[in-house]
């Protein structure tokens, strides 16, 4: 009873009183950490370190943690409807997103339901890897999502309506939107997934209040724009070049810059349509957001045969780099090696492999990859496998520890053999599928493993962002696709294919708790508080579950 | 760009819809959408332009049950002009669930069968300035939030219902557009419209916009406001005017028409 009442006033606080008129500015979500009990945007915060200034949950309490309520999302758990959404929490309402692109508001302290959208979405909508969508963005009153077959909704956060809907990109050509939006001042922030399917990727902006787009950056550039020449002359590679949008960019306010990551060239396996280094795929770059003018850029896998899209989520740090601070960023990327890069020019600082890399021997000091290998008619063993040494998932970076923790594939492999690729429109544009051990989607319900060490796993592998020494791992038998956590009592939140849900000191890696959700974690987790009390909410199989200390 | 097929069906409605009487809202509204993207065309907006059919007054030639009629939907009648149709089972369910939830409406005539040809221009200029609709209602993004957002009324209801309304608020109130007073344990009192309720918790939407889930265990008396807030047309329009209004709700086709 005591809980209830608990619970009951809490609910009372967070749902009813708390909520600030005019909703979110841009003000607040520039300042996400002076309200730690909001969780604003897809990483937490616009650095992109998926860190939570909350310190109720400590590593000497979380055996106390205790599951609060779950949300079922009533879509089957089929493996092309992964539940990958990170939700948003303002003034005690939870919004997210579930499989394909239904939006939902909740009471963040019970996960019972204020509203529910459903857009109708085009049956031309394609999709390689998933039916999917990785959350919302929020400005003002106004949600934003992408959807499938390539629109930019806004959503007014009190009752689920639409405000407006633009047309971004065309679903039939494969052009679909599964990032969740980045509002940087008054624009809102997007680009297409669909490198498989031989789209021309870019980053557009649109006007939160009208839908009407503001500017677009094209990720592979077209004739007369800077880094064309990286394209085969009188060909039209580059209108089928890739360099998709996955997952959601961060934002430097002093420096004025936003960064986002690129995917892969297409076709993905056959790079004969191709010669050249293909910018901007697989690269980072930093745009004026204002203009969408780009400032500068690093292309971490020049030439891509091996699918290693820089799907990543641009980790903002300010370290110490050789005696004197710098404002870096990190970057563990799919190709295996992970970077420091100062952010405010581009610069390579250091490249090291951290997991087993053959492809390139090494990164050389102007920050080009020492490559080995090549796809081949006869077929290429290559490590890390197609997935990658780590993919969308998020990692996470607690500056007060100054550790840097990825989600990583293990000592996994793939054989590319070069096959025939023709660009038919629709159709996916790749050349032939590598084999791989370890599947990039879970196959079926259930957990079922039954790979060697050999053949591949998981861990949660711990940086030190400085030194760029490795402080500790941790060890799991099947691989993840479970974004990280970093609290401000240094825990580390975490899960994986095999349906745990788990908390490790973030300083020794040591295990101190771990919940069973019995389904795949394929989404970040994130922490908001409501009155007094912290919650950890995680997406694992079909559902979200809420965890907070047992009372 | 023409959008025929709505993909997205709560999973969860298909067991309740094929039950008669236990439709969603939710179920409903997407029943509407697809009855007027693609059965309309035939059936006409009320459903009744195939002679000896009437779709929304539940006289069916052939049918009986929900699922024979999901059956038709999805199967066609060969031999007839009666397509089959790529429709799910949920989304079939869906089109009946709303059929069958307009039925009531269409059989009681309150507010009169029949609808006078309005001019939507004028409708809109009565709705946002004499009938003082914009002053509660919500639409395209603009306007309060405290009565239903009517951006896409025009697809989700029929005229005659519209106008039924506008006349006779208390007639039909929908249960997704009922009021509650709530009472706290410390007296406070909230009312708003109720968006969601379970045996333990009530969800509303209160006067100042704010969405606001309560714990039973918390409040002392929850009880349902009994008229509509909204005020008959009939004392401040003329019989025109509402005409006209009617004819401008029609055309709230939402964003993804």
């Amino acid at each position: 009873m005591r809980l209830r009442i608990a619970v009951a006033a809490a609910a009372l606080a967070g749902a009813a009183v708390q909520a600030q008129p005019g909703g979110v500015t841009f003000d607040r979500i520039l300042h996400a950490d002076r309200e730690p009990q909001n969780w604003l945007t897809y990483s937490g915060s616009l650095d992109g370190h998926r860190h939570s200034p909350l310190t109720q949950i400590t590593p000497g309490n979380a055996k106390d943690l205790e599951l609060q309520w779950v949300f079922q999302t009533r879509t089957p758990a089929e493996p092309a409807e992964k539940f990958e959404a990170t939700p948003l929490v303002v003034d005690g309402v939870m919004y997210t997103t579930l499989s394909p692109n239904h939006v939902v508001a909740l009471d963040a302290a019970t996960g019972r339901m204020f509203w529910m959208f459903s857009p109708r979405l085009s049956p031309l909508a394609r999709v390689c890897c998933g039916r999917i969508n990785r959350g919302l963005a929020i400005l003002g009153d106004s949600l934003f999502m992408g959807t499938i077959d390539g629109h930019l909704i806004a959503i007014d956060a009190k009752i689920g309506k639409p405000i407006w809907d633009v047309a971004v990109s065309r679903p039939e050509l494969g052009y679909s939107l599964t990032v969740a939006p980045l509002v940087i001042k008054d624009k809102v922030i997007i680009g297409p997934a669909g490198g498989e399917y031989g789209i021309r990727g870019f980053i557009a902006a649109f006007d939160a209040k009208t839908g009407k787009e503001a500017w677009r950056f094209n990720t592979v550039p077209g004739p007369g724009e800077a880094g064309h020449d990286t394209w085969p002359s009188g060909s039209d590679a580059w209108q089928h070049g890739g360099g998709s949008i996955w997952v959601t960019g961060s934002y430097d306010p002093a420096l004025n810059l936003l960064y986002f990551g690129t995917g892969n060239p297409g076709p993905d396996w056959n790079a004969d349509p191709r010669p050249g280094a293909n910018l901007y795929t697989d690269s980072v770059v930093a745009l004026d957001p204002d203009t969408g003018r780009l400032k500068w850029h690093y292309q971490f896998t020049p030439h891509d045969e091996f699918d290693y899209d820089s799907t990543q989520v641009p980790v903002l740090a300010d370290i110490e780099w050789q005696g004197r601070p710098r404002k870096v960023m990190l970057w563990a990327n799919r190709n295996g090696f992970w970077y420091v890069l100062d952010r405010a020019t581009g610069e390579f600082l250091r490249g090291k492999p951290f997991v087993r890399v053959n492809w390139a021997e090494g990164i050389d000091e102007k920050g080009v990859p020492k490559r080995t290998l090549n796809a081949t008619p006869e077929g290429t063993l290559v490590y890390p496998n197609n997935q990658g040494a780590t993919n969308w998932y998020s990692p996470s970076y607690n500056p007060r520890v100054g550790l840097f923790y990825i989600p990583t594939w293990m000592d996994t492999y793939s054989t590319y053999t070069k096959g025939a690729v023709e660009y038919k429109e629709g159709n996916q544009y790749v050349g032939r599928f590598p084999t791989m051990t370890v599947p990039a989607l879970r196959t079926g319900p259930g957990n079922v493993n039954t790979r060697t060490p050999q053949e591949g796993w998981g861990a949660i592998q711990a940086f030190d962002a400085k030194s760029g020494e490795l402080k500790w791992q941790f060890k799991m038998s099947d691989v993840t696709d479970s974004g990280i956590l970093t609290t401000a009592s240094d825990l580390v939140f975490a899960g994986g294919r095999e349906g745990y849900f788990f908390a490790l000191d973030g300083r020794t890696g040591a295990q101190v708790w771990k919940g069973n959700v019995g389904g795949q974690v394929s989404a970040g987790p994130m922490s908001y508080a409501i009155g007094v009390r912290q919650y950890v909410a995680i997406a694992a199989g079909s559902a979200l579950f809420v965890y907070a200390l047992r009372q | 760009m023409r959008r025929a097929i709505a993909l997205l069906m709560i999973a969860a409605g298909v067991a309740a819809a094929a039950q008669e009487h236990s439709y969603t809202q939710a179920d409903v509204e997407n029943g509407a959408r697809l009855y007027q993207a693609s059965c309309a065309g035939c059936h006409g907006p009320n459903g009744d332009m195939v002679p000896g059919i009437e779709l929304q007054r539940g006289q069916f030639r052939r049918a009986t049950t929900d699922s024979e009629i999901v059956q038709i939907i999805r199967a066609g009648i060969p031999g007839t002009t009666m397509p089959p149709t790529s429709f799910t089972d949920t989304q079939a369910a869906t089109i009946v669930a709303y059929l069958r939830t307009a039925a009531p409406a269409a059989r009681s005539g309150r507010g009169g069968a029949t609808v006078a040809r309005g001019d939507p221009a004028k409708g809109r200029a009565i709705f946002e300035s004499k009938g003082q609709c914009a002053t509660c209602h919500r639409v395209n993004g603009s306007g309060p939030r405290v009565a239903p957002d009517l951006s896409e009324i025009g697809t989700i209801r029929p005229a005659t219902e519209l106008q039924q309304k506008l006349v006779d608020p208390n007639a039909e109130i929908r249960p997704g557009n009922r009021y509650v007073d709530v009472v706290t344990r410390n007296g406070s009192k909230i009312t708003g419209r109720l968006l969601n309720q379970d045996t333990f918790t009530i969800q509303l939407i209160d006067s100042n916009e704010r969405l606001v889930s309560l714990p039973r265990t918390e409040l002392r008396d929850v009880s349902f406001v009994k008229t509509s807030p909204m005020p008959s047309a009939r004392g401040t329009l003329s019989p025109e005017e509402i005409a006209d209004v009617v004819a401008y709700l029609v055309t709230l086709k939402g964003y993804r028409p």
